[in-house]
């Protein structure tokens, strides 16, 4: 039961919503994407600084990163409806790291590790919620979402390896 | 008698608060034996389609637990400080409770967990005592309820296990990458892995499915049906004799007693926060062990000015939490280890407490992988990681599929000052008091999960783990095991329930949840909690029947 004890953690910094909100909430994710990503509450200039930013949390190369899984419109979608209590962290996180625009400049902040949250929420959540794209985070560590298998899962588990 | 949905002007046999993995026991086996039930749960009535594989809202959004923002939690370790907001309890909030988003893991007490006192002897600083019952007392129940609920594993195979009268209704899972390395390495050091018993369907069985592998059990509800969770076993037996009644969205605030001390009913709020009076025979409340003992003190009375049955002063003290340790082990080859259910191989030969330790405690060690996507990546990756850039984005790549975990259920002992209380400021949604959570680890229990990780890393090493590491020591709140806050005994002045589950102080309420248990195990209550409930299900009624209640 540890990761539920995790769960709890994780949930006092996010608003918590009933299935019946999250089950609205994710409709309107689903138009809004089936719209073709559009912003709901950042600036296109604040959009741009965070997309810098957190390409620098998971850069582009050697496949996808947060840029190409859109993790911008995760975090814009997390500002307008569940995390609205994160704007000003963000307000000011942002023009705190304006002056060089360098993720290393801002990394022992609570705005840091607001953003880093968000991007990796935003790569690898459901793409329902916004980002990853294509299932581009996803793939890059190897989750595959059919959401049914059949044994052998990995290696080990293979009769032969299995000794 | 009339038939289901019953009128709160109605007074109905029982009223049952909590359908959890108690609380469905008792609506069903009080319904079928022909009473008439109201259950009255907290949470919204979840079906299957209800049922995502999607993390973030479920995980991250709290879909299936207690939510902070509407029902905060205040902590603190000792009774001189004031409690700081902060997530304490966490338990399932929806009919099933949290059987519905349960792990499944499935064990049965050992025979000397009912009697530890008497073996160990007594713990400077703790509570231990002596269960008012015996394994054999309960051995019965646990085969009625992995028969009644579907469980599989292998019978016999846990050479530390009591005696059963009768093997698992279900083969075990089908073994994972983690099982495979786990069993190789205890079998190395020579101990004693066996296959995780686990409320999960290994083969079809009373009209559900097999499980599919999909590898969302923890945190998650099971839209194949295939995890025994009451939603899916027994609250629908329960609703088809007509004679139960399953009221979804309804928070108790009071339990209501009469002149002669006799409860009458119950208090809660409805979906829109009215105030509604269910009258009833008897209370049976099963709301978990934070839950229950709340109830009870927000339930005082010019009778009761210090709660509820609470004549001993010990509603909600003796708080046993889970408590347990977490080591990490990456692997050459992928072990896909997201697929299938998160536990296939457990052992116990750590669990019994031994006096050459130097402390008291034990642990049950399984091989797993409770961990998604997002949360792998937020908290499971090894410390030497970046936190941004490409190394970051390099070892997420590399770690998610091969990596397994284990996990140390360790012994929390009893301690009179850990507990559940009033805050005397904090207030919920509706009003009312908000859970305080009064806890500081007992010194045994510390050295407890300090050895099990040794343990694991010695386990993790024989595996052939390339690397290894393991979570740092932190505080063990929030707790989602919850045990001890009425405890069972048979001397009113030490205990809050007799063996029956009745509580000493008033004939008609009864309490059935890890509230009463006197001791926790190595956690993985769930089968205990399930066991007791059958046991005091008969009990109930056949004292109902009687005109005993």
């Amino acid at each position: 039961m540890l990761l539920s004890r995790r769960n709890l953690l994780r949930t006092s910094l996010l608003a918590g919503l009933s299935a019946e909100v999250l089950e609205a909430l994710q409709h309107a994710h689903e138009a809004a994407q089936a719209g073709g990503g559009k912003l709901q509450y950042l600036d296109a200039q604040a959009a741009a600084e965070i997309e810098a930013l957190a390409a620098q949390v998971i850069p582009s190369g050697d496949g996808p990163g947060a840029k190409e899984a859109g993790v911008i419109y995760f975090i814009d979608r997390a500002l307008a409806t569940f995390d609205q209590d994160q704007r000003e962290l963000y307000r000011t996180g942002l023009a705190a790291a304006r002056p060089t625009g360098s993720i290393a400049s801002i990394e022992h902040t609570e705005f840091f590790e607001a953003l880093r949250k968000h991007v990796v929420m935003g790569f690898l959540a459901s793409p329902a919620w916004g980002g990853n794209r294509d299932k581009v985070g996803w793939k890059l560590i190897g989750f595959d979402d059919a959401g049914a298998f059949q044994p052998p899962f990995g290696y080990y588990d293979t009769p032969g390896n299995m000794e | 008698m009339s038939r289901a949905p019953f009128k709160p002007s109605q007074q109905v046999d029982f009223v049952v608060i909590g359908s959890g993995a108690a609380g469905g026991v008792m609506a069903k086996e009080l319904a079928t034996a022909g009473f008439s039930v109201v259950v009255l749960e907290q949470g919204p009535y979840l079906r299957e389609p209800d049922f995502k594989h999607d993390e973030f809202g479920v995980v991250y959004q709290s879909a299936m637990v207690n939510n902070y923002k509407q029902q905060p939690n205040t902590a603190r370790k000792s009774e001189s400080e004031k409690a700081k907001l902060m997530p304490a309890v966490g338990y399932g909030r929806q009919v099933g409770g949290g059987s519905v988003h349960f792990t499944a893991n499935y064990w049965r007490f050992h025979e000397s967990d009912f009697h530890e006192r008497s073996l160990f002897g007594a713990v400077p600083g703790a509570t231990l005592e002596d269960w008012p019952i015996r394994y054999s007392d309960l051995e019965p129940y646990y085969t009625k309820a992995e028969y009644d609920l579907g469980i599989s594993g292998v019978g016999g195979s846990n050479p530390f296990d009591g005696p059963r009268s009768k093997p698992y209704p279900l083969p075990p899972m089908r073994i994972k990458s983690s099982g495979v390395l786990f069993e190789r390495a205890a079998k190395k050091l020579g101990l004693h892995p066996f296959p995780a018993p686990m409320a999960i369907l290994s083969q079809p069985y009373q009209g559900r499915g097999a499980c599919v592998n999909c590898g969302f059990c923890e945190s998650f509800g099971c839209e194949m049906r295939a995890k025994s969770s009451t939603l899916a076993t027994v609250i629908p037996m329960a609703e088809k004799t007509g004679n139960c009644e399953i009221r979804a969205q309804a928070y108790v605030r009071k339990i209501e007693i009469d002149r002669r001390g006799r409860v009458t009913g119950a208090v809660y709020f409805d979906h829109a926060k009215r105030e509604i009076f269910q009258r009833a025979k008897a209370v049976i409340v099963c709301a978990n062990g934070a839950e229950t003992p709340r109830l009870l003190l927000l339930s005082q009375s010019s009778r009761f000015p210090r709660g509820l049955a609470n004549s001993s002063g010990l509603v909600g003290r003796n708080l046993m939490v889970d408590t347990w340790a977490f080591v990490y082990g990456q692997f050459e080859h992928p072990l896909n280890e997201y697929k299938g259910i998160q536990v296939t191989r457990v052992l116990h030969d750590y669990y019994q407490a031994d006096p050459k330790r130097g402390f008291y405690g034990g642990a049950g060690i399984d091989g797993r992988f409770d961990y998604y996507p997002i949360s792998f990546a937020l908290e499971a990756l090894p410390p030497d990681t970046p936190k941004w850039g490409t190394g970051f984005k390099k070892t997420l790549a590399e770690c998610f599929t091969r990596t397994m975990t284990m996990e140390a259920h360790c012994s929390c002992l009893p301690v009179h000052t850990n507990s559940i209380s009033l805050d005397p400021e904090v207030k919920d949604a509706w009003g009312l008091p908000a859970t305080r959570v009064t806890y500081d680890s007992h010194p045994d229990d510390v050295k407890t999960t300090h050895f099990a990780r040794d343990r694991m890393l010695e386990l993790m090493d024989a595996a052939g783990a390339q690397k290894t590491w393991s979570l740092p020591s932190f505080d063990v709140l929030p707790s989602v095991h919850l045990m001890g806050t009425c405890r069972m005994g048979n001397d009113p002045d030490k205990s809050v329930v007799n063996a029956e589950n009745r509580t000493h102080d008033v004939p008609n309420l009864f309490l059935v949840d890890g509230s009463s248990l006197v001791t926790c195990g190595r956690q993985q209550p769930t089968a205990t909690i399930q066991a007791l409930a059958y046991r005091a299900a008969e009990r109930i009624g056949k004292m109902a029947r009687s005109g005993e209640v």
